[in-house]
């Protein structure tokens, strides 16, 4: 027993694993999705809020962080969901705050993803030392606290930008992907067809991509939407802390100052609410989104 | 058996390495004279706390002597429990600091992750068995898991704490008391504890739940249940195996959760100003403190690192597996 | 005794149901094991789950069956769990995986059959009995089934299994995933368990005519949900009238000899799509001998005293 998750099925992995082959399978998977509520659902709200996410913007001041009403204010028509202390739009805030997070959450999804696919692909398909020594270092990032690390980090940059901590983020997001990934490809590497790639001599990097990463792809995409939630998470944990974008809005900063500056003390709910709405109602939609992917692409779990 | 714990304990003492190397590194990347740019940023009033940080860095950064006696110099500190001297609660030893902030995290972690847990896990095999309990409850547990911790907290000190006034909101205790052993006391850190708690409590009960549901399911699909079933077992005693089978990916789950239930004491802490470990952080970040700060960081890692060990034994005394397999090396 | 009546089990699926047995009829008399082959896919399987139980996707559409005089009620699952293990009882083709991993082989067996209302002291000398019986040592009940050799969890599964003498037995692709030495003796092991009297009939279920011949009496073909042809195992073999029986044993390399090098025919063309099942033969299209009587589905009747064919060129 070299590792205790080798016998004990990985919580969400091994039920998401779907072998999409040909056509039929396809056709049948987008006519499961289309009728599933979950999927349809959870991806309209996330939809909507990328809409206000890249759209809302332009349509509402051009600096957010600037005093343009009067303080404190409640939500009404001018100002629809009131201001800051300082006058400040707190609908602005939340319109760009949305952007910052979805930014956030995608890039450092991506990088997360492309780490974590890279290393476990390469362990499980190399093998051997390659595997031993990659496997040692997955599990080292993998204890390590994430957010600490992130804390420590991050402190030390005196500007901190919102593209810098994308990139952090997902530097340090990736063990438990890769971990994933090994196991899918371990298990992929004995079947058949693999094999049979392999005698008629293609290149391990084509091997990989034209037949081990295909089968993997629903099951990537779902791993995806999870990193993209966890790092809207860490995002906005290290905002609170106060070390999120030096300058700039997100919806952490957004907590950060309605916590500042008292918000809760003072009653100014509409100040600390719609960011923590926003970054709940996303990233459940996004996980629901995946309960319903799950059920897509993995027939046993259909309501019949 | 040995060769499991080896393995794990090298994997924990690899990671400790890191750790360390992270805190003695990241300094090192400052552009320009690192020394005086953190005395400036740190922005001191008193002339012994310039002094102090200056000769601290110098000493730490140590540049008269190569990088590998830099490094050595500072494994050499570290070990002798030497962590720096705190600026922002100048001139008190930074361990001493931390060390009397601990307990209050772990009151608060240790009660809010092993009741989420255990309630997590119960509950998730009840939703698992009724359907329409497993379609109304599963929405919540899933918005329950994507909420950000500080959002929970700050919600339940908003609407108990300062509407309805059902609990105090704001430090570990009142600041009108003492901490001695009478009921007044005790019931007052008992009445500040309780928010904080609830909402880390809440959060991370979502995401058991749904483990929890799912693995059963999946255990409920396994070979072995169908054949109990085909041999005419009651639904009960496969629901018996299939619940004890799904908690030890739990378990192993409970290891992988527990940096993200911390980074949610930390914010949980800030909203509350409960005077733990993640009260310190925001002062030491608000006070450019980088002692504190890297003291904080290495008390995390340590405190991880050991909670994994724990669960690493639990793991192997709970799945019979690990232990037939250790004989025949399975 | 068993009798099978019209049995019609339906797979529930997107586009309509897959008639994946539609209207069995046969019988199987005590101490009879009854091999059944076929194809992958032509519902020899859900025959034989049907006999036990049903998986959520199966549904009961018609017909029944009856052991000893009584009616399995196929459809009502509850009901049937009076049957199961007692009376009807099966070897699942997952036998390396149908024990619970965390729990002592003993303590689970224990636990099973106290679930069924059985003091478990009363079955304990008899459980050694047969433990001995397959030659498993009595200290495989302390072990936990990482412990134990494929061959071992097989073994393990068959004494289970019929640990209550149940009357009927169905082995469904006991042997498939075993090497072809432990084959044999599974094989082997399983006529003994009728030849000591602890089950009273069997149905082995295998896509593998060579493994069937060495233990079975009769043997019964299956083709697209529907039986093609039953006898017993040395006419099957030798004299075979179903022209799927005909081409089916003559891909086999020679019964009882060791396959050495010649290649195997197979049978040119694939099963046809049960959703729904077409009208008439439904092996009209790859057989040789069809003609244009075939169009008109063939009744499965008895041509000779026990030797049932549904083909027109048969009787």
């Amino acid at each position: 027993m070299s590792e205790v998750d080798g016998s004990a099925p990985e919580p969400a992995a091994v039920p998401g694993v779907a072998t999409v082959h040909g056509t039929g399978v396809r056709r049948e998977a987008l006519y499961f999705a289309l009728r599933n509520r979950k999927l349809v659902g959870g991806l309209a709200v996330v939809v909507a809020f990328l809409l206000a996410a890249i759209v809302g913007p332009w349509f509402v001041t051009e600096d957010p962080l600037t005093y343009v009403g009067p303080p404190a204010a409640g939500p009404s028509g001018s100002y629809w969901l009131g201001t800051t202390t300082f006058g400040q739009d707190v609908w602005a805030q939340f319109l760009y705050g949305l952007r910052a997070t979805f930014f956030v959450g995608s890039v450092a999804a991506l990088i997360a993803g492309v780490i974590g696919m890279v290393v476990g692909f390469t362990a499980g398909y190399r093998g051997g030392l390659v595997d031993e020594v990659l496997n040692m270092i997955t599990n080292v990032v993998l204890v390590l606290p994430v957010l600490a690390v992130l804390m420590i980090i991050a402190a030390y940059l005196e500007v901190r930008s919102i593209e810098v901590q994308a990139v952090i983020i997902g530097l340090f997001s990736w063990p438990w992907v890769a971990r994933a990934v090994r196991a899918q490809t371990l298990s992929l590497r004995s079947r058949e067809f693999v094999d049979l790639a392999r005698l008629s001599g293609l290149p391990v990097r084509r091997i990989i991509f034209r037949e081990i990463a295909p089968n993997m792809a629903s099951y990537l995409f779902m791993v995806f939407i999870l990193l993209f939630g966890g790092s809207v998470l860490f995002a906005a944990t290290l905002d609170f802390i106060g070390l999120g974008p030096t300058d700039g809005i997100s919806l952490g900063l957004m907590l950060n100052h309605a916590k500042q500056w008292s918000a809760m003390n003072l009653g100014l709910w509409w100040w600390f609410i719609p960011p923590g709405l926003g970054i709940t109602v996303i990233v459940g939609s996004l996980y629901i989104m995946n309960v319903g992917l799950d059920e897509v692409f993995n027939p046993k779990l259909r309501e019949m | 058996m040995g060769r499991y714990f080896s393995r794990k304990l090298l994997i924990y003492a690899l990671t400790f390495v890191v750790a360390v190397t992270i805190n003695w590194l990241i300094p090192r990347f400052m552009p320009g004279d690192p020394v005086s740019a953190m005395v400036a940023r740190a922005g001191l009033q008193s002339p012994e706390g310039v002094a102090a940080m200056r000769e601290y860095y110098t000493g730490l950064f140590g540049f008269d002597v190569p990088v590998w006696q830099q490094y050595l110099n500072f494994w050499g500190g570290l070990l002798s429990g030497d962590l720096g001297v705190s600026l922002w609660a100048f001139p008190q030893p930074v361990t001493s600091i931390i060390m009397a902030a601990v307990p209050y995290t772990l009151g608060l972690l240790i009660p809010a992750i092993l009741l989420s847990w255990w309630a997590g896990n119960k509950f998730g095999a009840y939703a698992a068995r009724k359907k329409v309990l497993d379609n109304t409850v599963l929405p919540i547990w899933y918005v329950l898991t994507a909420t950000p911790y500080m959002w929970l907290a700050i919600l339940l000190a908003w609407a108990l704490g300062k509407v309805a006034g059902l609990f105090p909101v704001g430090r570990s205790f009142s600041a009108s008391l003492r901490p001695d052993w009478s009921w007044l006391f005790i019931s007052d850190l008992i009445s500040h504890w309780f928010l904080p708690f609830l909402s880390l409590f809440l959060v991370a009960f979502g995401g058991w739940a749904i483990g929890m549901r799912n693995l059963i399911i999946y255990e409920l699909e396994a070979d072995y249940s169908h054949y109990l079933g085909s041999l005419g077992a009651p639904s009960r005693l496969v629901r018996r195996y299939a619940f004890r089978n799904a908690l030890l990916p739990q378990v192993t789950g409970l290891a992988l959760q527990l940096g993200v239930i911390v980074g949610g004491a930390v914010v949980t802490e800030i909203v509350f100003d409960y005077r733990g470990l993640g009260y310190l952080v925001l002062e030491a970040i608000k006070a450019s403190d980088f002692f504190l700060l890297q003291g904080i960081f290495l008390f995390i890692v340590i405190g991880v690192l050991v909670a994994n060990f724990i669960i690493d034994i639990v793991y192997v005394l709970v799945d019979p597996r690990t232990r037939a397999g250790m004989g025949g090396g399975a | 005794m068993l009798k099978v009546e019209d049995l019609r089990v339906y797979y529930r699926s997107l586009r309509g149901d897959v008639q994946a047995l539609d209207g069995v009829s046969f019988s199987l008399a005590d101490k009879e094991i009854m091999g059944l082959v076929g194809e992958s896919g032509c519902g020899k399987s859900t025959l034989g789950k049907s006999l036990i139980r049903l998986d959520g996707r199966m549904r009961h559409v018609g017909g029944s069956a009856e052991l000893d005089g009584e009616t399995l009620p196929i459809a009502d699952d509850a009901r049937m769990n009076e049957f199961r293990f007692r009376k009807v009882s099966v070897i699942p083709q997952y036998a390396m995986s149908a024990l619970n991993p965390t729990r002592r082989i003993g303590r689970m067996v224990r636990e099973l059959v106290e679930s069924r209302g059985i003091r478990f002291p009363t079955v304990r000398a008899e459980l050694d009995r047969r433990l001995a019986l397959v030659g498993l040592d009595q200290d495989v009940l302390e072990r936990f089934p990482i412990e134990l050799s494929g061959g071992m969890k097989q073994r393990m599964v068959m004494v289970i299994s019929t640990l209550l003498n149940p009357s009927l037995l169905i082995a469904d692709e006991v042997t498939s995933a075993l090497d072809v030495s432990t084959q044999k003796a599974v094989a082997t092991a399983l006529a003994g368990f009728r030849d000591h009297d602890l089950v009273r009939s069997m149905i082995v279920i295998t896509h593998d005519v060579s493994l069937v011949y060495q233990i079975a009496d009769t043997i019964m073909v299956m083709y697209a949900g529907k039986l093609a042809e039953k006898a017993a195992t040395d006419v099957i073999v030798s004299r075979p009238k179903h022209p799927y029986t005909q081409l089916l044993i003559s891909a086999l390399p020679e019964v009882g000899v060791r396959y050495d090098g010649k290649r195997l025919v197979g049978i040119p063309g694939s099963p046809p799509s049960l959703r729904p099942a077409p009208t008439g033969c439904r092996f009209r299209d790859r057989c040789p001998l069809a003609f244009d009587k075939c169009a008109e589905q063939p009744p499965f009747v008895e041509v000779e005293p026990g030797h049932s064919v549904a083909c027109w060129k048969a009787s």
